[in-house]
């Protein structure tokens, strides 16, 4: 049973006090030196790395958005040039096609004119050895004829050759 | 989850029977102790409140349950010199009590008293069971019951250690001062040791393991440790703060340890911070801290504050320095107020079983009042454990906010 209703607690004693000064000094110097600071100093070392990583990302981060607007931009003008160049493979063919048709065109010309010139020789020869013929046939009628109507007769006959050289044969 | 909170209650169920065994037998037994020639020594009612004054108060052994486990004693007598002997040389009884006097030492109720007459023997000498209560002066001068022993048939008066409240609260100075290992210094030994260890360690670890996320203690700590850093060292002291981050650190981590030791159950309940000495260390400590380190603007302030007219100053300055010494005052008072009341309550609790159930007399009344102070303690140390956080939070917290007020700049 208990009998001391005393309050002791209250009452500070010699001996706790000094051996809370001792304990707690030992404390605040041992665990003070050896382990809060070096924690506040890791503590404070992580969170400059962690804010410095985290800059480090953005800064990343924009130079990634920089190079792929580059990236764009570059695929953009490859896409140009690409449309250029096919335009102009295409104009080149056009042309080529235009320039072969002319050019076929105007042999086709050369040769109907050819054509054309050499029919014309032909013709030309035809009807003078025509013309000869029917000359040297109309002779020989009229020369039949005139010989048996009209032998000898010179006004006859020029009248027949003047007759001759009036017949055109075209 | 479930599980451990239907473990924690059945473990505070069997701790808070274990210790309704252990005052099972303080019960009066018919058996008689009286035979020393001094009649019986004394066998009173139950009383809850001078049960908790027992359970809280600093004690020269270390009682776990029913073991004791004894301690250093370091006394000091001016007559007669140093003391050194273990208190297991008293052989105490389930309270406390010892059997042998050492030295004209004898253990009463777990605190060390000695016996006045200077022709008691010097030797270890029995004394059987004790206290027989009487009238006499105490360290006061005040007429009120103190224990005696009893050697020889003949009563001896006793008297208790020294203490520093120089009469005001019952105590004075006496004939021996104690310097024991008491239980409260082996507390505080403890919690050095497991926070050295703990702390050391997890500095290391963040050492080891620089670069990489917090693990095991390391993380569990380490917002305990941000929240003091930046909740109450960075706002109060500003660009000094880490010169006083230690002390910080040291005054919160030491007074939160000893607060949550207190609360283990089966470790001995140990009242540290609940006892004044200890309060009164830490505020006279942060005293020192605060005013070693004013600054010129800080006494400008306190003994003639600028900016206000002269016959004001002859009121603001002697309250300004009451001030000085109120605030460390109201530190010291808090912190032990709280705690003390904290363990006296969960005492209490424990005490109704034996209170309703008339000491074991009533056993369904017992059992009955066991369950219902099970979870009234439950309730009681779930509040215990948030005021353990909060009395070395706002101690810290004000220490910070008196270290700011002293070494801030001028800025007028």
């Amino acid at each position: 049973m208990i009998f001391l209703a005393e309050f002791s607690v209250i009452r500070p004693d010699f001996g706790l006090l000094f051996w809370t000064t001792v304990i707690f000094l030992l404390f605040w110097f041992i665990i003070g030196k050896f382990a809060f600071r070096p924690i506040a100093e890791a503590l404070k070392k992580r969170e400059s790395d962690i804010q410095n990583a985290l800059d480090e990302a953005k800064r990343v981060r924009q130079e990634m958005a920089n190079l792929k607007a580059e990236n764009e931009e570059l695929l953009a003008q490859a896409r140009e040039e690409r449309a250029k160049i096919l335009k102009e493979a295409k104009d080149a063919g056009n042309n080529l096609v235009e320039e072969a048709k002319n050019k076929a065109k105007v042999e086709a010309q050369k040769i109907v004119a050819n054509a054309k010139e050499q029919i014309e020789h032909q013709k030309m020869a035809a009807i003078v050895d025509l013309k000869n013929q029917v000359g040297a046939i109309s002779l020989e009628i009229a020369e039949k004829v005139i010989r048996k109507e009209l032998k000898g007769d010179a006004a006859q006959e020029s009248y027949v050759n003047g007759l001759v050289k009036d017949i055109k044969l075209n | 989850m479930r599980r451990y909170i239907l473990g924690f209650v059945c473990l505070l169920c069997f701790s808070i029977f274990s210790i309704a065994q252990e005052h099972g037998h303080e019960q009066p037994t018919a058996e008689p102790h009286g035979d020393s020639g001094c009649g019986e020594p004394e066998h009173g009612e139950f009383n809850p409140g001078e049960t908790a004054f027992h359970h809280i108060s600093d004690q020269n052994i270390y009682s776990i349950g029913p073991f004791h486990l004894p301690l250093p004693c370091f006394l000091y007598a001016p007559d007669k010199g140093w003391s050194v002997f273990s208190s297991g040389r008293f052989h105490a009884d389930a309270h406390g009590n010892g059997h042998m006097a050492v030295d004209g030492y004898v253990l009463v109720e777990g605190m060390v008293r000695r016996i006045m007459d200077a022709g008691f023997p010097a030797a270890e000498v029995e004394v059987g069971h004790h206290p027989y209560l009487q009238k006499a002066k105490g360290a006061d001068g005040k007429e009120k019951e103190i224990p005696f022993v009893c050697y020889n048939s003949q009563l001896y008066q006793t008297e208790a250690k020294s203490t520093a409240d120089g009469g005001l609260f019952g105590g004075g100075i006496t004939s021996f001062y104690d310097f024991s290992i008491t239980k409260n210094v082996v507390s505080m030994m403890l919690i050095l040791a497991l926070f050295a260890w703990m702390f050391i360690s997890i500095a290391n670890a963040y050492k080891k393991r620089d670069g990489m996320a917090p693990k095991g203690v390391q993380s569990f700590i380490e917002p305990i440790f941000l929240f003091i850093q930046d909740e109450v060292a960075k706002p109060f002291l500003g660009h000094m703060w880490e010169k006083y981050l230690p002390f910080l650190m040291s005054l919160f981590f030491f007074i939160l340890g000893l607060n949550l030791f207190g609360q283990i159950p089966f470790l001995g309940g140990s009242n540290v911070t609940g006892n004044l000495a200890i309060t009164m260390v830490l505020a006279i400590i942060t005293f020192l801290v605060v005013n070693f380190n004013g600054n010129k603007h800080y006494w400008e302030h306190i003994l003639w504050m600028p900016g206000v007219p002269a016959w004001v100053k002859t009121i603001l300055t002697p309250v300004e320095i009451l001030g000085v010494f109120i605030k460390p005052l109201t530190l010291m008072l808090r912190l032990f107020a709280n705690i003390t009341a904290g363990h006296m309550v969960v005492v209490i609790f424990v005490g109704l079983i034996f209170l309703f159930g008339k000491s074991g007399e009533n056993a369904g009344a017992s059992y009955g009042t066991a369950v219902g102070s099970t979870l009234l303690t439950l309730f009681m140390m779930s509040i215990e454990l948030l005021v353990a956080f909060i009395q070395a939070f706002v101690f810290t917290i004000l220490t910070a906010s008196y270290i700011g007020a002293a070494t801030e700049e001028a800025h007028h």
